[in-house]
C-alpha cells in the first residue's frame, strides 16, 4: 500500500478516507486529493494546469495589442 | 508592429528607456510567487513583494525559481514564451486559502513584475501544490505578445 504525507507523518494509504475531486474551465483544469482521519484533514495536494494565457485578476488581459 | 520586435521584447534587445543596465547577455532569473485570495494583485503590480504572499510549513517567501523559458518564438503576429516546466512546491501546508501566482524577473533589483495568473482557490495540507503550464503556442503559451 501507498504511503501518505500526513499531518501526523507518513500513514499507510489504508487508514485514511481518500476524496478526490477535479476543476476543468476555460483557464485550468485542476485535480486535488484530500485525505481523511475521521473528520480530520490530514493531506491535501492539488495540481492546476493553466490553459490559456494570462488573465489579469482584474480580468485584463495579459497580451499587449 | 513588427513580429520580430515582439520576439526581440523578450529577449531584451530593445531600450526605448535609459533607467537599464544590462551587465550581460546571460539570461534573468525569474521566480514564481503564491498570493492569498484576499490579495489584490493584477495588471497593476509592478514589483514582487510580500504583502498577501502565502506563508506555511515548506514556503520559502519569494517562490520557487523557474528553472528556463522556452526560447522566445513567434507564430503568426505573435510572439511568445512560457517556462519549461511546472512550478511546484513539495511537503507544505499553506492553510490560507490562495489563488494567485506572479511571475517576475529576480535578477531586476527593483523584481519587477511579469505576469499575474489566476486559479480556482486552493490549500495544501502536507501535500504538493503543482503549477503545470499551459502549450508553448500561440493563443496559450504563458507570456504572448499579439
Amino acid at each position: 500500500m501507498a504511503m501518505i504525507t500526513t499531518t501526523h507523518g507518513d500513514m499507510d494509504e489504508s487508514l485514511l478516507m481518500k476524496m478526490e475531486g477535479t476543476i476543468d474551465n476555460k483557464v485550468e483544469y485542476t485535480t486535488w486529493v484530500e485525505y481523511y482521519i475521521g473528520t480530520e484533514l490530514v493531506h491535501r495536494s492539488a495540481h492546476v494546469t493553466l490553459k490559456e494565457m494570462p488573465t489579469f485578476a482584474d480580468g485584463v488581459s495579459g497580451s499587449i495589442g | 508592429m513588427c513580429t520580430s520586435f515582439k520576439q526581440d521584447l523578450f529577449n531584451g534587445l530593445h531600450a526605448f528607456g535609459t533607467s537599464v543596465v544590462r551587465g550581460t547577455t546571460a539570461a534573468d532569473s525569474f521566480k514564481a510567487a503564491l498570493y492569498l485570495v484576499s490579495g489584490s494583485l493584477g495588471a497593476a503590480t509592478t514589483a514582487y513583494g510580500t504583502t498577501s504572499e502565502v506563508s506555511g510549513t515548506g514556503y520559502t517567501a519569494g517562490g520557487t525559481t523557474i528553472t528556463s523559458w522556452n526560447a522566445p518564438t513567434t507564430s503568426g503576429t505573435s510572439a511568445y514564451t512560457t517556462p519549461t516546466a511546472s512550478f511546484a512546491w513539495t511537503t507544505v501546508t499553506l492553510s490560507t486559502a490562495f489563488d494567485t501566482v506572479l511571475v517576475y524577473n529576480n535578477t531586476a533589483s527593483g523584481k519587477n513584475a511579469v505576469s499575474v495568473h489566476t486559479f480556482g482557490s486552493q490549500t495544501v495540507t502536507a501535500g504538493n501544490f503543482t503549477l503545470t503550464m499551459p502549450t508553448n503556442a500561440a493563443g496559450t503559451a504563458l507570456l504572448q505578445i499579439s
